[in-house]
């Protein structure tokens, strides 16, 4: 899954590729500049695995939940790094929070995500939420009403790929892979592999659905 | 997904894959501590019942109040008010009482669909009359799935695609292509076999009727199913059995000579039984008529499905009134 780290020419941080991304095979890459490049992503999660090891102690107790769609992959990279690092297994799991979302009546009834929790439950554990983008935080205060659905974790923090402002709801992240700085009406895609067929994040000047 | 559901003619093959898939995820929530989720908060289903049932109204309310709608019976029976009329007051009532959804049971066929002209909420067919129960249908093609898909069942060698081995244990995603189920008894009478016809085959499946030619109704030549009279040579190359109950409540005339000449010719029992292939499964929409058309040991084997049906009737009406109520009112 993580590549050996290949010699690019541009920074960790604040490189816009304007170059068009490849295209996989079989699905569309909308439109967008590129403001994460797969390495900056891969050196994101990175990052947070580390991250999450030192604020946790070395990953005690830590079990990953994935928001569907991309969070899910993601989760199982963080956890995959930091089997890696610290020979420690990290649970990681799923986590659908359609049923909970308080925006359901504005658009036809959707196909529920997978819920799929580790078999140990959550009781008493230090949960990590991951997402891909965090945006109004309805989505995360969504996953923490499902969360407490699921049973009574010790702590739960959260882990985004992207932040791009705009919050509508008190809520923050604990780990952040970029910082995005954006227009409301601008919108940003999220692409992995394990779904789009390649990693990136692009941002689009909005007027798109999202 | 129609606003509606009445028929199970009106589902496409993707509305009955995404209710069945749907129903999948919700069946996990039954498994946890707590078993509900807020979706439906504030919403209003009312179940409204012109004939007697107990599993079909239980499953509605069960269903309904996981997902934290607010429910309520209202049972007509003893109600003396000539049928056409007294639903059409009824159907006012409920109009004024802001119903987000009824769920209607009644005794006179189209009784679901006419009341679909006169309410503003969603209508669910819970049976009406000799006509469907599009539910039980669901519930059904969902037991199927799950069972063989449990199993990896169906065995190799036949020349049929079937993505349902490769699933995974709950079956997700997959259809049932090529699933050979056979369906005996009294269809006459029977709305679970109209809907299961046109259900199953809209799924993929190859349904095989087996009755007396008296418990045949006049036009089963145009459904999408093959009929045929002799069940033991049926057996062998059914994947599903699924036996109906013998109506007598609806029975008006002489349909065959005997109960026992009945249960010789279309009852299952043990030895019937083992005509079926090792992975084949025997099901029964309840109530069971036990010593008729299905031995006691029958039912109570391991290839018996009654039990999940009954658990898994709740998750599918769950997964249905998600679909139908849960997201901003659908275009038609």
């Amino acid at each position: 899954m993580c590549a050996l780290r290949p010699q690019t020419g541009h920074h960790d941080t604040g490189s816009h590729d304007t170059g068009s991304p490849p295209v996989p095979p079989g699905k569309p890459v909308p439109p967008g500049k590129e403001v994460l490049s797969p390495d900056e992503i891969r050196r994101a999660l990175t990052r947070i695995a580390h991250e999450i090891l030192e604020r946790t102690h070395g990953g005690e107790g830590v079990i990953l939940l994935g928001i569907p769609t991309r969070g899910v992959p993601l989760a199982r990279r963080v956890a995959g790094r930091i089997g890696e690092f610290e020979g420690v297994t990290i649970p990681c799991g799923s986590l659908d929070v359609t049923m909970h979302r308080d925006d359901l009546r504005l658009r036809p009834a959707r196909a529920l995500g997978r819920t799929e929790v580790p078999p140990d439950g959550v009781d008493g554990k230090t949960v990590v939420l991951v997402d891909d983008v965090l945006f109004s935080g309805r989505t995360v205060r969504a996953a923490l009403d499902a969360l407490n659905d699921l049973g009574r974790p010790r702590s739960v923090q959260l882990a985004v790929l992207v932040d791009r402002g705009h919050r509508e709801l008190p809520l923050r992240a604990d780990y952040v892979g970029k910082n995005l700085p954006t227009a409301q009406r601008e919108v940003v895609h999220v692409l992995v592999t394990e779904v789009d067929g390649q990693d990136s994040v692009l941002l689009s000047p909005g007027g798109g659905s999202r | 997904m129609k606003r509606h559901l009445i028929s199970a003619a009106d589902l496409t093959r993707d509305d009955a894959l995404l209710i069945l898939d749907t129903a999948a995820e919700l069946a996990g929530v039954a498994a946890r501590p707590i078993k509900k989720l807020p979706t439906l908060r504030g919403r209003t289903v009312v179940n409204l019942f012109f004939e007697d049932s107990t599993r079909t109204r239980i499953s509605f309310e069960a269903a309904a109040k996981r997902l934290s709608a607010d429910v309520i019976n209202f049972s007509a029976k003893g109600s003396s008010v000539a049928k056409g009329e007294s639903l059409k007051d009824t159907a006012l009532t409920l109009e004024a009482m802001g119903a987000d959804a009824v769920v209607i049971r009644h005794s006179a066929s189209g009784a679901a669909h006419r009341l679909a002209e006169w309410v503003r909420g969603s209508v669910v067919n819970a049976g009406d009359g000799t006509h469907e129960h599009p539910t039980q249908a669901l519930l059904d093609a969902f037991t199927i799935r799950q069972r063989l898909a449990r199993q990896g069942a169906v065995p190799d060698g036949r020349d049929v695609p079937h993505d349902l081995r490769d699933a995974g244990p709950d079956g997700r995603g997959a259809a049932l292509d090529g699933v050979r189920v056979t369906i005996v008894g009294d269809v006459l009478h029977g709305r679970v076999a109209r809907s299961n016809v046109l259900l199953l085959s809209t799924l993929g499946a190859e349904v095989t009727l087996v009755a007396p030619p008296t418990l045949l109704p006049f036009a089963v030549g145009s459904w999408p199913c093959s009929v045929g009279y002799d069940l033991d040579a049926e057996l062998p190359k059914s994947d599903v059995v699924m036996m109906l109950r013998v109506q007598q409540e609806r029975m008006t005339a002489a349909y065959f000579p005997t109960i026992r000449e009945y249960r010789r010719r279309y009852g299952l029992d043990a030895g019937r039984m083992a005509l079926l292939p090792g992975h084949a499964i025997v099901m029964h929409p309840g109530p069971m008529n036990r010593g008729m058309e299905i031995a006691a040991d029958v039912a109570d084997s391991p290839r018996s499905t009654v039990v999940d049906q009954v658990a898994n009737g709740v998750t599918v009406r769950m997964a249905v009134l998600y679909l139908l109520l849960g997201g901003a009112e659908a275009a038609s």
